[in-house]
C-alpha cells in the first residue's frame, strides 16, 4: 500500500516536472517568463557551484534559526509565566488578542529605519511573527493540564517549581512542539520576506537581484531552493513533533487558533 | 452580577490602558526622531488618514485582499474536495502539493510580476496563490477524514452526489477548512502589504513605505497603527463568521469534554 | 420478503484473506421480526451490510421482494450501533430525520408530516430543534430510529443498536421497537449479541456459528405477542428459550455443528 503510494507520488512529481518542461517548449507560455525545467535545473547547478549561493543560504538560515530560537524561548517563558501567576492570564488576554493579528510586515518600515538591511531587521520580523504561534500554543497546553493531576501534586506538597516541572510542562510539551512547528514555517516566510523587501543578505535578496537583472532561470532556481528549504523544515519539524507526542497518551488534533 | 461584569471589564481594559499610558509617558518629550511621542503620532493621525486617503489607499488594499482571498477560498476548497475524495489522485498530487506549499509565498511576487505586470491583477494573483495552499491542504485533510459510519449512513439512505457533498462531506470537513482559512487570512494580509511595498502606486503598504522613505516618521507610525487595526478588525470579523458557521462544532466539543 | 441465498463473503487485503461469512441461507417473511444472534466477532455486521447493499458479497445473493440487492435499496433503512457517529452533528434533530426524505420526490408538506410523525412515535416530538449532541445516548438512538421510520422502509435493519446504552434505557428502547413493529407492520431484522434481547424481541431467532459464519440454528419464539419487561422475562418459557439459545451459542463457539441447521425447530415443551 505504502509502496504504491510512493510510486504514485513519484509519478506525480515526474508529470509535474515534465509539464514544466513541455509547456514553455510548446510555446504555451513565453520561455522568457517561464523557462523549461531543464534550464532551471542547469541554472540551479550553476548556482550551487558558487560561493555566493552558500553564503546567502547561510545568512537565511542564520536569520531563521536565531529568530526562531528567540521566539520559542520568549514564547514558552511568557506563556508559562502568564499561566501560573494568578490573574495574569485574565489581564493579558485582551492585549494578546489585539497584538497577535497585527501583521508583522507592518514593522518593515520601522525595522528599515532602525537597522537598515542588517540581520537585526530580519530578526525583528521573524521574532514578532513566530512568537505568537509559540505563545498561543503554550497557553492552550497549560490550560489542558488535568485539574486532578494538579490537585494531586498540590496534596503531596509539591512546590510551584516542582509542579511546573512534573505536571505542567509534560502536559504542555506536545502543544509547545506544535507551536514550534508552526513557528518554524512562519519564521522562514518572514526571513525571506525581509531579505526580499528590505534587502538584507540572504536567498530573498538573491531572488530580488535575479529579478532586477532579468536572470529569470536563476530566479526560478532560487525559488526552488526556498521551496526545498521550506519542505525540509516542515518535514523536520513534524518528525520532532511526532517524537515529542509519542509518549503522550492521546494524540490530539491541532488546536484551531 | 454587575460586580462580576465590572471585574471582567477591568481585566479586559486594565493592561491595554497601562501599556498605552506607558508608551505615552515614555515617548513624551522624546527627541529621538524614530520614536516620536505618542501625542504627536495621534495628532498626526486624523491629518494623514482622511476620508480621501481611505478611498484612495485603504479601500483598494482591502478590495485586493478580499478578491485574492475569495479566489483562493473557492479554488482551494474545490480542488481540495476533489483531491481529498479520491485516494489515487491524492497519492499522485501529495509530494507536489507539499513542495508548493513549502515555497514561501512572498517569493512568488517576482514570478507573478513577470506574467501580470505590477497592476491590481498581480496583487490579487499573488494573494490568491499564497492563500490557496493552507485552504487546499486543510480541505484535503478534512474531506479525507469524514467518519466512516456517517458515510455508510448517507449511502444506505441514498444520499449521494451534490446532496452528499453539501450535507455530509463539506460540513464534516468545515472545522479543518476554517483552520486553513484562518492561516490563509494572515498570509493574505502579509502578501497584500508586501506586494504593495514591492511595486504599486497606491495602497496601505505603498503609503507606509513612502512615509518611511521621505522620513515622515510620525506619518509612518500612523500607517503601522492602521495596518495593526486592519489586522485586528479582519480577525474579529473572521471569528464572528467562524463562531456562526461552526457553532455546532464548538457545542459538540464542549459536550464531549463534559462527559 | 428478504431472501438470503448461499451468502459468502471473503475479505481480501495485503496478502491476508479472511473468510467472514461461509454460507448463509435463510428467509425473512413480510412483517416478521427476526433476531440474529451469535458469538462476538461472528460476522453479524458483515452479513447485515451485505443485506443492506453496503458490501458486495463474494458469492450468493440477497433478494428483496424477489429483486437482487446490488446497492442500498430504497425500501430498506439502517440503524447503526454508533448513534453518535451516524447522526450528523451539524444538523438539528429534525433536519437529520428529514435529510433522507429529500432524496425521495416528496413535497415539503409531506416531508414535514413524516418527520413530525416519526419523532412523535419515538417520543421526541419536542426535540426537533435540538442538536443530537445535546441529547442523551438513548435519545440519540431514538432519533436514528425516527430517521429510519420516516424513510418508510419495507425492511428495517438494526445492527446492535442498543449495545452502547445503559441497561434501563435499553429496556425502554426494546419496548419501543416491539411497539413500533406491532403498530406499523414493518419487517425488522435485528442483530444483537445479547441472548435475552434476542429472545425478548424476536418472533424468530437465528443463531449464527462462529466465524466463518453459517446458520447454527433457527428457532421460533413461541412467547405471546403481548410482552413486557416485568412478566415476560420471568416466564418459565422465556428461561427455557434463552437457555436453549445459550447452549447453541456455546456449541457454536466450540465449533460443534447442529444437525438440523436450516430447519425451523422449537425446543420441546417440558
Amino acid at each position: 500500500m505504502r509502496g504504491s503510494n510512493t510510486a504514485l507520488g513519484a509519478a506525480g512529481l515526474a508529470v509535474f516536472l515534465a509539464l514544466g518542461e513541455a509547456v514553455p517548449r510548446l510555446g504555451l507560455v513565453k520561455e522568457a517568463y517561464f523557462p523549461p525545467t531543464s534550464r532551471i535545473a542547469s541554472a540551479l547547478w550553476d548556482e550551487v557551484t558558487t560561493d555566493g549561493f552558500w553564503s546567502a543560504l547561510g545568512d537565511t538560515l542564520t536569520g531563521w534559526a536565531v529568530g526562531l530560537a528567540i521566539a520559542v524561548c520568549a514564547g514558552v517563558v511568557v506563556g508559562v509565566t502568564v499561566s501560573i501567576v494568578p490573574y495574569l492570564r485574565e489581564t493579558t488576554a485582551s492585549t494578546i488578542e489585539f497584538l497577535r493579528p497585527i501583521p508583522s510586515v507592518a514593522l518593515i518600515p520601522l525595522a528599515v529605519l532602525l537597522y537598515g538591511a542588517e540581520l537585526k531587521s530580519v530578526l525583528i520580523l521573524v521574532v514578532y511573527a513566530s512568537f505568537w504561534q509559540v505563545l498561543v500554543q503554550t497557553l492552550y497546553g497549560v490550560q489542558d493540564v488535568d485539574p486532578v493531576a494538579e490537585e494531586t501534586a498540590r496534596s503531596y506538597g509539591l512546590g510551584t517549581w516542582a509542579r511546573v516541572r512534573h505536571v505542567l510542562w509534560p502536559t504542555a510539551l506536545p502543544y509547545v512542539m506544535t507551536g514550534v512547528r508552526l513557528a518554524a514555517a512562519v519564521a522562514l516566510i518572514l526571513a525571506i520576506t525581509a531579505e526580499l523587501i528590505i534587502g538584507a543578505p540572504g536567498l530573498g535578496q538573491e531572488i530580488a537581484v535575479a529579478q532586477t537583472s532579468q536572470a529569470v532561470p536563476e530566479m526560478y532556481a532560487l525559488i526552488v531552493v526556498t521551496g526545498v528549504l521550506g519542505l525540509l523544515i516542515n518535514v523536520g519539524a513534524r518528525t520532532v513533533e511526532r517524537r515529542a507526542l509519542a509518549w503522550h497518551q492521546s494524540v490530539r488534533g491541532e488546536v484551531a487558533v | 452580577m454587575i460586580g462580576r461584569l465590572l471585574l471582567r471589564l477591568l481585566f479586559v481594559l486594565a493592561l491595554p490602558v497601562v501599556l498605552v499610558a506607558l508608551w505615552w509617558a515614555a515617548s513624551d518629550g522624546n527627541t529621538d526622531p524614530f520614536w516620536p511621542p505618542l501625542r504627536t503620532i495621534l495628532r498626526t493621525f486624523p491629518d494623514v488618514w482622511t476620508v480621501d486617503r481611505l478611498r484612495t489607499d485603504v479601500v483598494p488594499s482591502v478590495l485586493r485582499l478580499l478578491s485574492g482571498y475569495a479566489t483562493a477560498a473557492v479554488v482551494g476548497m474545490a480542488l481540495g474536495t476533489v483531491i481529498g475524495s479520491y485516494r489515487g489522485v491524492r497519492a499522485v498530487c501529495e509530494p507536489v502539493l507539499e513542495f508548493l506549499r513549502a515555497v514561501p509565498p512572498p517569493v512568488l511576487i517576482p514570478v507573478i510580476m513577470l506574467f501580470a505586470g505590477i497592476g491590481d491583477t498581480m496583487k490579487i494573483v499573488v494573494i490568491a496563490s499564497g492563500c490557496v495552499w493552507p485552504i487546499l491542504l486543510n480541505t484535503v485533510e478534512g474531506v479525507r477524514a469524514v467518519d466512516s459510519v456517517m458515510l455508510e449512513t448517507a449511502r444506505s439512505y441514498g444520499v449521494k452526489g451534490p446532496a452528499r457533498l453539501r450535507h455530509l462531506v463539506l460540513p464534516s470537513a468545515s472545522p479543518q477548512i476554517f483552520a486553513g482559512l484562518r492561516q490563509a487570512l494572515s498570509i493574505g494580509i502579509i502578501l497584500m502589504v508586501i506586494s504593495e511595498m514591492f511595486a504599486a502606486s497606491n495602497g496601505i503598504g505603498f503609503t507606509v513605505v513612502q512615509f518611511q522613505r521621505s522620513f515622515a516618521i510620525p506619518d509612518m507610525w500612523t500607517g503601522i497603527l492602521v495596518l495593526g487595526l486592519l489586522g485586528f478588525l479582519l480577525s474579529v470579523v473572521f471569528q464572528l463568521v467562524e463562531r456562526r458557521v461552526l457553532g455546532w462544532y464548538h457545542g459538540l466539543r464542549a459536550s464531549t469534554r463534559r462527559s | 420478503m428478504l431472501d438470503i441465498r448461499g451468502l459468502h463473503k471473503v475479505y481480501e487485503g495485503s496478502g491476508r484473506r479472511v473468510e467472514a461469512v461461509r454460507d448463509l441461507t435463510f428467509t425473512v417473511s413480510a412483517g416478521e421480526l427476526v433476531c440474529l444472534v451469535g458469538p462476538s466477532g461472528c460476522g453479524k455486521t458483515t452479513l447485515l451490510k451485505c443485506m443492506g447493499g453496503l458490501l458486495t458479497p463474494t458469492a450468493g445473493e440477497v433478494l428483496l421482494s424477489g429483486k437482487p440487492v446490488s446497492g442500498p435499496p430504497p425500501g430498506m433503512a439502517f440503524v447503526f450501533q454508533e448513534y453518535g457517529r451516524s447522526l450528523f452533528p451539524w444538523m438539528r434533530v429534525g433536519q437529520n430525520v428529514e435529510l433522507p426524505l429529500k432524496q425521495k420526490n416528496l413535497t415539503k408538506a409531506r416531508r414535514k408530516e413524516l418527520v413530525a410523525d416519526a419523532l412523535e412515535s419515538v417520543g421526541l416530538a419536542d426535540a426537533a430543534g435540538a442538536y443530537p449532541w445535546q441529547l442523551s445516548g438513548g435519545m440519540q438512538q431514538r432519533v436514528a430510529i425516527a430517521r429510519a421510520l420516516a424513510y418508510e422502509p419495507q425492511v428495517l435493519l438494526m445492527d446492535e443498536p442498543f449495545a452502547a446504552v445503559d441497561a434501563q434505557t435499553r429496556a425502554d428502547l426494546e419496548d419501543l421497537v416491539r411497539g413500533l413493529w406491532r403498530e406499523r407492520g414493518i419487517t425488522i431484522l435485528f442483530v444483537t449479541h445479547d441472548i435475552d434481547e434476542a429472545v425478548y424481541l424476536g418472533e424468530r431467532v437465528i443463531v449464527l456459528s462462529a466465524s466463518p459464519t453459517v446458520v447454527q440454528e433457527q428457532l421460533k419464539v413461541d412467547l405471546p405477542d403481548e410482552r413486557d419487561q416485568l412478566h415476560t422475562r420471568v416466564a418459565p418459557r422465556f428461561a427455557e428459550l434463552r437457555t436453549h439459545v445459550y447452549e447453541q451459542i456455546q456449541a457454536a463457539k466450540r465449533g460443534i455443528p447442529q444437525d438440523a441447521v436450516t430447519k425451523s425447530n422449537t425446543p420441546p415443551l417440558h
